[in-house]
C-alpha cells in the first residue's frame, strides 16, 4: 500500500478564549482521492483544512503530508488587483524565485488547463467572478501540486457558474492525479465532486461520517439527476442530520 | 468625453458668468480700484508687471516643489518605519501629530532664525505643513491589506521583503496618492505662510513678498494679480497630481475608474 496523501492523527484545535472548534479527529486520505469536508458552519472543516495547510497549529495531534507541493484556493479568488492575470498567476513562482522564461511557460499551460488562455492580459476586475475563480485556480495548479486544498471556493458564486466549475474541476483532478481536499456545505457538490465525503458536526466540531461514494466515471450533469446522486444526497442529510441536536427541531415543524 | 465636457465647460462657464458681474459691478458702481480692482485691471496689471510676478512665481513655485519633494521623501520613509513595528510607531506618531497640530505661523520665526539659508528655511517651513497627510496615509495604506492576500502571501513562504515589494507597496498606492494631492496643495499654502513670516524680515522674493509690498504701497491690484497666481499654482499643483494618480491607478483601482 503506498504512503498516504495526508495522515492525520489525533488532531485537535482548542481557541485561546478556551472555545474548542474542534474535537481529536484522525484522518487518511490516499493518494489520487478527492476528499470532501461536509458540515454545517463552526463544524471546524475550514479549521482542519488550514490546519493540513500550515497556516493553522493544532492545538495537540500530528499531520503529516506526503503530498507536497500544496497548493491552497480560498474562498475568495484573492488576486492582486493591480497585476494582470498572468502576473497573478506567476505570483507563487515568482515568489519562489523560478526563472521567468520557465515560470512564463507554466503560466500558459495553467491558463489553459482553467479555460483562460485569451485573458491573460486582463485585470482580474475586468472578469466575472467565476472567472475570477479561475484563475485561482490556475495560481493553484501552477507550481503543479500534488495536493489541492481548497476551502469553499465556488461558495460565492451563482448555481450555473458553480456546476460548470464543478465539472471543469472534476476533469483536472482526473486529469492531473492529484490529491483534493475540497471543504464544503453543498451536499449535492460534495456528491458530485467526491470519491469520499467526511461530514462534519458542529459545536463540537467533530467527524460523524465517513461516506464512500463509489460511482461510474466520468461524471456529467445527467449524474445529477441519477437514482444513486440521490441516494447518496439522502444518505449524507441523513447523516447530517442526526449530526445536529434533536432538539433544534421545533416539535411539530415535520406536519 | 462627455465626462470631459462636465469637468471644464461647466466651472468655465460659471467662472465667465462671475467675472462678468465683477467686471460690470466695478465699472458700474465706480468702485475705487485700490479697494476692489476690476477683472480686466487684474489682467493689465498682470502683464505690466509681469517681469516681476513672474520671477516671485518661480520663488514660491521652487519652495513649493522642493518642500513638495521633501515631504514626499520624508513621509514615505516614516510611514515605512512605523508599519516596521507597532513600537515604533507608538513611540513616534504622537510627535508627528504633534507637529501636525502647532501652527506653522508661530514656528516659522524660529526656523528662519535657525536655518541660515533663506530658500532653505522657507522649504523646511513648507515642508512641516506637507509632511503629516503623507506619513498618515501611508502609513494606513501599507497597512491596509487584503487579509486573504497576505494569508497567501505566508502560505507561500514569502520573505518579509518580497511581501513588501508586491503586495504591501501596491495596496498602499491608493492612500499614498490620495495623501500626496493633499500635501501638494499644503506644500503651496505652507510655502506662502512662510514667505509671509519671512518677508517682513526682507529675506524673501516671492509671490507672498509681493503681496505684502503690494499691500505697504496700496497696489491693490498687483496685490490681485499675486493671489490670482497663487490660486493657479494651486489649480496647477491640483491638477498634476490628479493626473499622475490617474495615471499609475487607472487600470484597477476603483478611485480612479471612469463610471460606467
Amino acid at each position: 500500500m503506498s504512503v498516504p496523501a495526508i495522515d492525520i492523527q489525533a488532531v485537535e484545535q482548542v481557541y485561546p478564549n478556551g472555545v474548542r472548534a474542534l474535537q481529536p479527529v484522525s484522518l487518511t486520505v490516499q493518494q489520487g482521492e478527492f476528499i470532501t469536508l461536509l458540515g454545517p458552519s463552526g463544524c471546524g472543516k475550514s479549521t482542519l483544512l488550514k490546519m493540513i495547510a500550515g497556516l493553522l497549529k493544532p492545538t495537540a495531534g500530528h499531520i503529516h503530508l506526503s503530498g507536497h507541493p500544496l497548493s491552497f484556493v480560498f474562498q475568495d479568488a484573492t488576486l492582486m488587483p493591480w497585476a494582470d492575470v498572468r502576473t497573478n498567476v506567476r505570483l507563487p513562482l515568482d515568489l519562489a524565485g523560478v526563472p521567468r522564461a520557465q515560470a512564463q511557460a507554466q503560466v500558459d499551460q495553467a491558463l489553459q488547463l482553467v479555460g483562460l488562455s485569451g485573458f491573460a492580459s486582463q485585470r482580474p476586475r475586468e472578469l466575472s467572478g467565476g472567472m475570477q475563480m479561475r484563475v485561482s485556480i490556475a495560481r493553484g495548479l501552477v507550481t503543479q501540486p500534488r495536493l489541492l486544498l481548497m476551502d469553499e471556493p465556488f461558495g460565492a458564486l451563482d448555481e450555473i457558474t458553480r456546476n460548470r466549475l464543478d465539472a471543469d474541476l472534476l476533469a483536472l483532478w482526473r486529469q492531473q492525479g492529484l490529491s483534493v481536499v475540497f471543504v464544503t456545505h453543498s451536499i449535492t457538490e460534495a456528491v458530485f465532486l467526491s470519491t469520499r465525503v467526511i461530514v462534519m458536526g458542529a459545536r463540537p466540531g467533530r467527524i460523524v461520517a465517513d461516506v464512500h461514494i463509489a460511482q461510474p466515471w466520468p461524471r456529467d450533469d445527467a449524474y445529477r439527476t441519477s437514482p444513486d446522486f440521490n441516494a447518496h444526497v439522502r444518505q449524507l442529510q441523513d447523516a447530517l442530520q442526526q449530526a445536529s441536536e434533536p432538539m433544534r427541531d421545533p416539535v411539530g415543524a415535520r406536519t | 468625453m462627455k465626462a470631459l465636457m462636465l469637468r471644464t465647460i461647466w466651472p468655465s462657464l460659471v467662472a465667465l458668468v462671475l467675472l462678468g458681474l465683477w467686471q460690470a459691478w466695478a465699472v458700474m458702481a465706480e468702485v475705487p480700484s485700490y479697494l476692489v480692482p476690476s477683472p480686466w485691471l487684474i489682467a493689465q496689471t498682470l502683464v505690466k508687471d509681469w517681469a516681476l510676478l513672474s520671477g516671485a512665481l518661480l520663488v514660491t513655485i521652487k519652495i513649493t516643489v522642493l518642500a513638495f519633494g521633501c515631504a514626499v521623501l520624508l513621509g514615505t520613509l516614516m510611514a515605512f518605519a512605523f508599519v516596521q513595528s507597532r513600537w515604533i510607531e507608538a513611540a513616534f506618531f504622537p510627535y508627528a501629530v504633534l507637529l501636525q497640530v502647532t501652527p506653522i505661523v508661530a514656528i516659522a520665526p524660529l526656523i528662519i532664525i535657525w536655518v541660515k539659508d533663506p530658500t532653505a528655511s522657507l522649504v523646511v517651513c513648507a515642508t512641516l505643513v506637507a509632511l503629516f497627510p503623507i506619513i498618515s496615509n501611508t502609513t494606513i495604506g501599507l497597512r491596509s491589506v487584503n487579509p486573504g492576500l497576505a494569508a497567501y502571501f505566508q502560505l507561500q513562504g514569502a520573505t518579509r521583503w518580497q511581501t513588501l515589494l508586491r503586495l504591501r507597496i501596491p495596496s498602499a498606492l491608493p492612500y499614498f496618492f490620495a495623501g500626496l494631492r493633499i500635501a501638494g496643495g499644503l506644500a503651496l499654502i505652507g510655502a506662502v505662510v512662510a514667505e509671509f513670516v519671512a518677508g517682513t524680515g526682507g529675506t524673501g522674493t516671492g509671490l507672498a513678498y509681493q503681496i505684502l509690498q503690494s499691500g505697504y504701497q496700496l497696489d491693490i491690484p498687483r496685490l490681485f494679480a499675486a493671489l490670482v497666481l497663487i490660486s493657479l499654482t494651486g489649480v496647477a499643483v491640483f491638477a498634476a497630481l490628479a493626473a499622475l494618480s490617474r495615471w499609475v491607478l487607472g487600470g484597477w483601482h476603483e478611485s480612479e475608474m471612469s463610471p460606467p
